[in-house]
């Protein structure tokens, strides 16, 4: 378990850059968001928390094609299947080492990016909370996706076709909730509550599918 | 891979042929007569609810509020309910595919996804329509609409999943995982308007204090229910039985070019 922890670390972060390419695709879909909307200041803090998301987003489900394409290429993945850990187990931990890379970081950086958008105090401080609470079930329901297209040539664009309507709910709440904090008259927990329930939903819920789906592909 | 693929194709290839005593109809040759025997009994009983809900629908008098607008619901409410019962067909036959690995249940999902689609855009449409005259607006993110407009997305993304895996064993099973997977959002749909208070109105005909509709629009509006549900099954037949024949197609044409290969070879 905790080898497997160490050994998907390693390979992730020394493979193809880490969390790098990540960061830069973040960057650049919050960078070409203020070209899109114009560089109105109200109007780029009002709708920065959104930005933050959908970058967060997008990265998140970039990296998401390669969670078993590798182990699915070089035979680990069928070590996995009839190793001794709970296949489970070996998802959410995939899991958890995809959030690592691409959730987290997105999340520290997250202060970096909302000086371009305005965004700051407060709002700030709940897009980050969001970030670090939602981005996690990206991870979780992404790794069913992952699952499903393992076997296929292209299966990046299906994964995302797939996986983007179950990450609505968390966006939605997401938002939400950083749009509470900058002077809306809801109020900010239910929103986040929501959103970390969606997340732990997503953490049980993913590694058992995705194991299913894995066990299925290959049966 | 090369291997896996073999005996998948064996696999299916047995699947087609014969594999009596799951149940009766898991055998293609059975159910397809079968449905020989219903589906015109099924097109007459579809037909003549049409005509009548229809002639009922458009005969309802003009609502005091909405005028004659209201009529869209006579197809709009029908045409929501088939694209739930829709996804509710393909779950059953995930769990078949994957409980039972009953031969016919991935035909059944598998048929009824384009259906459910159109269904989803024939209430995305009508809903839009209507909404033009009642609420002044074609769209608005609404959690009702919004979750109905997801369920389109759903359906669209499976129908490119299975037809981007090649093996139809495989594919089956990994259609079968996302539908389980999509299911969430059948109940979220259903209780959006309870649970989010925006523009859609709550529900009016299946509520614990009986139906809020009045008898001259209720009744024409359960005779197109039971219409487009008959509609469904139709054409969910109709699918079903193309999807077994284009499968007979396949293994036949495989069973063709296996044995061409040998002689060939032979020649050479």
């Amino acid at each position: 378990m905790k080898a497997l922890l160490i050994r998907e670390l390693r390979l992730s972060l020394r493979s193809g850059g880490g969390a790098i390419p990540a960061l830069l695709f973040y960057a650049a879909v919050v960078i070409v968001i203020p070209f899109a909307v114009g560089p109105d200041p109200i109007l780029l803090a009002t709708i920065a928390g959104a930005c933050l998301w959908i970058g967060a987003l997008l990265a998140s489900l970039l990296g998401l094609e390669r969670m078993f394409r590798d182990d699915a290429e070089d035979g680990s993945l069928d070590q996995m299947l009839i190793g001794q850990t709970p296949l489970p187990l070996v998802v959410f931990v995939k899991s958890l080492v995809h959030w690592t890379v691409t959730g987290l970081p997105l999340t520290l950086t997250a202060p970096l990016f909302g000086i371009f958008l305005g965004l700051e105090g407060a709002p700030l401080g709940a897009a980050m909370a969001t970030l670090a609470v939602g981005t996690p079930s990206i991870s979780f329901i992404g790794a069913v996706g992952a699952a499903v297209t393992v076997s296929m040539a292209r299966g990046g664009l299906l994964l995302s076709v797939l996986v983007l309507p179950l990450c609505v709910p968390v966006v939605i709440f997401a938002v939400g909730a950083v749009r509470a904090v900058s002077g809306s008259i809801d109020p900010f927990w239910p929103p986040f509550l929501m959103v970390s329930g969606i997340s732990l939903l997503f953490a049980v819920l993913g590694p058992f599918v995705a194991a299913l789906a894995l066990r299925q592909g290959h049966g | 891979m090369s291997i896996s693929t073999t005996t998948d194709k064996t696999d299916n290839s047995a699947q087609i042929t014969a594999r009596p005593g799951i149940s009766a109809l898991a055998n293609p040759t059975r159910f397809l007569a079968l449905v020989r025997v219903v589906l015109p009994f099924f097109v007459l009983v579809t037909i003549a609810l049409l005509a009548v809900g229809l002639w009922l629908g458009f005969s309802a008098p003009d609502d005091y509020q909405q005028g004659r607008t209201v009529r869209i619901m006579f197809v709009h409410v029908p045409a929501v309910w088939m694209a739930m019962g829709s996804y509710m067909v393909m779950v059953s036959g995930a769990l078949g595919v994957l409980v039972w690995r009953h031969p016919l249940a991935d035909v059944a999902s598998r048929a009824a996804a384009p259906l459910g689609a159109a269904f989803t855009f024939l209430g995305l449409a009508t809903g839009s329509i209507w909404g033009r005259p009642m609420w002044g607006t074609w769209w608005i993110w609404d959690a009702r609409l919004t979750s109905f407009l997801i369920l389109l997305i759903i359906y669209l993304g499976l129908i490119a999943l299975w037809r981007s895996i090649e093996e139809p064993a495989r594919s089956a099973r990994m259609a079968a995982v996302v539908i389980l997977v999509g299911a969430i959002n059948i109940p979220i749909i259903k209780f959006s308007v309870d649970w989010f208070t925006t523009l859609h109105q709550p529900a009016s005909v299946l509520r614990s204090d009986g139906p809020a509709l009045a008898p001259e629009f209720l009744y024409p509006l359960l005779i197109m229910g039971l219409a487009f549900l008959f509609l469904f099954l139709t054409l969910h037949l109709m699918a079903m039985r193309n999807e077994i024949m284009r499968r007979q197609i396949r293994t036949l044409q495989r069973k063709l070019a296996r044995n061409r290969k040998p002689t060939s070879g032979h020649v050479s």
